[in-house]
């Protein structure tokens, strides 16, 4: 790639440019751990679907819900009016359930844990006393962690193999679990929320979500309780042709607040694999939720073979008054992604923000968004939109702000600024807006541009090659997305913009 | 997705209604394709197409229109103070009686059942080409329909500059009129024209208009759209702009139970500019109103401008409806795309709804759109009212003043002046 082939010019800062070259000129999360793996047969049914819910050891009332969803998937017809071009996606011709064999009986010590398995973590870059707890150690909690505490969650293909600070978070009262355990172990939470927000029939791949989940994780966190960590999810797709359909719910309660991030990587390969993910969050009354993900999933190689199609539907209600629900998100990933994390701002006073970064370089395509929808007095939102496109990608925006008639004196900003790097890709701006009271106020501004010549060229005046002062610029486009970012993502994100780009200049 | 069993119904009803025009076998021939062109679509839009999200097209496609009463106006004629050519339409058929003689140097006009009767005409090359160029990405049934279906319209092929515009005056005086009006024209390499349309047509007008517009041309378009509260129209401008070509069309409406007014515009020459605006006033109290700006332009050609700028104004149930596109296709580079819609809604059951799209395929582009939605600002009010204005007259100066900026889309001073004569009269009419 053009970086490490570049000679270095006097007066960059050494440093910079091993740290960029240490990231590789390619997809840096690409390879593939050899494990053995369970898998159920290929493609999807009613019995692929009891088959899941008897695996996670879910009661009747569970698969009853995910029969009903999938006996609605069936009648159900694949969305066509997005903005991505692909191939049709067979969907028997996926697994829908893939669990290392390893995972099967639990390990008691870090000796015990499958090595590989250990190894994969490792590579991602996940703390070691993390790594620990992650494998499915037990007794390593009581190590104390270094610096800022964060508790993951790992989902490896369709199961979730550890999570950590448990013992720590319930000590708070804060219950952060995979999925499958909460609809064991707290299934009344499960049963009151689960698909209150997406509901079964709510489109396509969330329906086909509801019907084969496989893992996920669980978040409530009670009445006036701060979240003391960050909560982090990290997904992994490892498997070939398995998709990966994992449920997400997060309850905020009266009061309480809780950062959630979510990071998600896979092995680079030339077919295309699926993944459908349905968020869904509930903030009660003054309740907080700032939910940021970066999505790293494999975006395919430079000609467009292979990556992740990724169909996700994120969707928060705001249902108590004064809630406030802020999305993030760093796209960078995936061959394709169809994406739009929402907020149903239904209690007075409810706030719901969207700060997004959609870089597509090579092949890639990202038709991508957020719907605001205004429903209780004085709702706001604000929603800041960069776009940036390179090499023969497609980047949209799509976008819905609906004020309804009894949203009085409800408040929308919108911004959506699109980048263009090269000749052959393009940038779209999709929004709807729809207005039914007059007290509301709505404003939406959208550019589209290439990146400032003069800006390149101060930069370049000043010894910094072209693909660095154009990572430079770019960095600088998305500085109000990047700045709304945890510390620990907004240092990920930002050399995430510089490798995603690579390659698209000259 | 399309339905094409659900759909085809309504057409048939519709084409049962109406004869297609005798004309030369070319005519024939051109309004047969724009039938199997409408049928190959999936026949007439309806309320589940996304093109159509916001405004029901029911209506618009019943086999009859629904009854429309002729507002009665003791107003003197828009446009009667300045020196133009009249042509005349009475429920859409040409009336040669109140119109003038239709001889003017640097302009040959016809109407287009003479221009369809003969054998060698230039409209052979032009009748429904831009409407069928205009068909892609987006399906226009209506358009396709009226190119089947016109019954009358003039063909204005115009070759220097006219000493004065061509006024398209469109009297509504049955209340079932059903008019289908299609217009030519084409401006030869460095001719100007300026035409204005006014009136209401019909208690359902169905327009379309190709404007080709040549290298070095200008064309200039003025169109205030009749008063009567129950009229239905679905218009449509198609353009096709050559080098250094300009085209400026600004349209007024006010009243007028559904008026969609869809403007495709596409750029094949370089360096041409396209300025399209639109100020409408909807009151509901009166009669419901709903207003429909719809705009594709498609910059195929580098280093051109297009400018929109679309207000509405909008009170007691009123509803405005702003889908805006600028497509800028790959080689189109050093193009400047502007995109504003802005909608003032006085009151609480007042409505807006746009959709203002961004398309872009080439890097080295300056496009933007802006689109607002508010209240009356109750500061600006407040400081008018605090100096001794009265509320209503304070409101209208704010509405006024909201709405310049797409009046002041019109370069001819007095053309400017008769448009906010008439602005003034409907505020006057419709306060509080």
């Amino acid at each position: 790639m053009a970086i490490a082939e570049t000679e270095v010019r006097e007066g960059v800062d050494r440093e910079t440019v091993e740290t960029v070259q240490a990231m590789g000129g390619k997809y840096k999360y690409g390879w593939e751990t050899e494990i053995e793996m369970d898998y159920a047969p290929k493609g999807v049914n009613e019995g692929i679907v009891r088959l899941i819910s008897e695996k996670n050891g879910e009661p009747e009332w569970m698969t009853d819900w995910r029969l009903q969803a999938f006996k609605r998937w069936k009648l159900m017809d694949e969305p066509e009016w997005s903005m991505l071009h692909y191939p049709k996606v067979d969907f028997q011709d996926q697994y829908y359930y893939a669990k290392p064999k390893s995972m099967a009986v639990k390990p008691k010590s870090l000796d015990e844990v499958d090595p590989k398995l250990l190894a994969t973590y490792e590579k991602l870059g996940i703390p070691l006393k993390e790594q620990m707890i992650l494998a499915g150690v037990e007794g390593a909690e009581a190590a104390p962690a270094e610096g800022r505490k964060v508790a993951v969650d790992a989902v490896f293909d369709s199961v979730s193999v550890g999570t950590t600070f448990q013992k720590e978070l319930a000590e708070a009262g804060v219950i952060f679990c995979s999925i499958s355990d909460a609809i064991r172990d707290h299934p009344d939470l499960v049963k009151k929320y689960l698909g209150s927000v997406v509901p079964i029939t709510d489109n396509f791949y969330a329906t086909l979500n509801s019907a084969v989940f496989s893992d996920g994780s669980f978040v409530y966190v009670p009445p006036g309780v701060r979240c003391p960590m960050e909560l982090s999810t990290y997904f992994r797709i490892n498997a070939e042709n398995t998709g990966q359909f994992e449920r997400t719910l997060i309850i905020a309660d009266k009061g309480s607040y809780v950062s959630y991030l979510e990071g998600c990587t896979a092995p680079s390969r030339d077919t295309n694999q699926l993944h459908a993910a349905v968020v869904e969050l509930v903030a009660l009354e003054d309740a907080e939720i700032k939910y940021s993900t970066v999505q790293n999933w494999y975006p395919g190689d430079e000609n467009g073979v292979g990556g992740i199609y990724n169909f996700v539907t994120k969707r928060a209600d705001c249902r108590g008054d004064r809630s406030k629900v802020m999305w993030t998100q760093v796209e960078t990933g995936s061959a394709l992604t169809w994406k739009y994390p929402s907020c149903i701002l239904r209690g007075d006073g409810s706030q719901g923000e969207f700060y997004s970064i959609a870089i597509t370089n090579n092949y890639q395509q990202a038709d991508t968004g957020t719907k605001m929808v205004h429903l209780g007095k004085n709702t706001k939102s604000r929603i800041v939109s960069k776009g940036i496109s390179a090499g023969h990608a497609q980047n949209t925006y799509r976008g819905l702000v609906s004020m309804h008639p009894k949203a009085k004196d409800a408040r929308n900003y919108t911004q959506c600024d699109s980048l263009l790097i090269g000749g052959d890709c393009g940038a779209h701006t999709v929004p709807y807006i729809e207005v039914k009271n007059n007290s509301a106020r709505v404003e939406h501004e959208a550019t589209t541009s290439k990146v400032d010549d003069d800006q390149l060229f101060y930069c370049r005046q000043r010894g910094m090659d072209e693909e660095e002062a154009v990572a430079l610029v770019v960095n600088g486009f998305c500085k109000e997305v990047l700045q709304a970012l945890p510390m620990e993502f907004a240092m990920e994100a930002q050399q995430l913009v510089a490798i995603s780009l690579e390659g698209s200049v000259g | 997705m399309a339905h094409p069993a659900q759909k085809q119904d309504p057409l048939e009803a519709r084409l049962a209604a109406h004869a297609m025009p005798e004309g030369a076998a070319w005519a024939r021939e051109a309004r047969e394709d724009a039938l199997s062109r409408l049928r190959a679509m999936g026949g007439l839009p309806g309320k589940r197409d996304e093109y159509w999200k916001f405004t029901d097209p029911t209506t618009l496609n019943l086999p009859e229109p629904p009854r429309a009463q002729c507002f009665a106006t003791d107003e003197s004629a828009p446009f009667s103070e300045i020196d133009r050519l009249r042509i005349v339409f009475v429920d859409g058929v040409f009336d040669a009686e109140a119109s003038d003689d239709l001889a003017l140097e640097g302009v040959e006009i016809e109407r287009l059942s003479d221009a369809q009767a003969r054998d060698i005409h230039w409209a052979r090359d032009a009748y429904g080409v831009l409407e069928t160029r205009g068909q892609t990405p987006v399906a226009r049934a209506h358009a396709a329909l009226n190119t089947a279906l016109a019954q009358d319209g003039v063909v204005i092929r115009v070759t220097g500059r006219p000493s004065k515009p061509i006024n398209l005056t469109y009297l509504h005086k049955s209340e079932v009129s059903d008019a289908i009006l299609h217009h030519l024209v084409k401006v030869e390499p460095g001719a100007e024209v300026t035409i204005l349309e006014n009136g209401p047509a019909a208690a359902r007008f169905s327009k379309v208009m190709e404007v080709e517009v040549a290298d070095d041309a200008r064309f200039h378009h003025i169109r205030l759209q009749g008063r009567d509260h129950e009229r239905r129209a679905a218009t449509h401008m198609f353009a096709r702009l050559g080098a250094r070509s300009s085209y400026k069309s600004f349209t007024m409406t006010v009243n007028g139970v559904l008026t969609r007014n869809e403007q495709v515009v596409e750029f094949t020459g370089n360096e041409a500019i396209a300025h399209i605006a639109g100020a409408a006033l909807g009151d509901g109290k009166d009669a419901p109103f709903h207003h429909d700006d719809t705009v594709f332009v498609t910059h195929d050609a580098t280093d051109c401008e297009s400018r929109q700028v679309f207000k509405k104004v909008v009170r007691n149930g009123a509803e405005g409806v702003f889908q805006g596109k600028i497509l800028v296709k790959k080689d189109a580079q050093r193009t400047d795309g502007y995109q504003l819609s802005q909608a003032l809604l006085l009151d609480d059951n007042a409505s807006f709804q746009a959709k203002p799209e961004l398309e872009i395929y080439a890097d080295d582009v300056q496009c933007s759109h802006g689109s607002t939605t508010g209240a009356i600002d109750e500061e600006a009010l407040f400081y008018l009212r605090s100096r001794g204005v009265p509320e209503d007259e304070a409101t209208d100066l704010l509405v006024l003043a909201f709405l310049a900026e797409a009046i002041d889309e019109i370069e001819d001073e007095s053309l400017r002046a008769d448009i906010l004569t008439r602005l003034q009269a409907w505020l006057d009419r419709h306060r509080g």
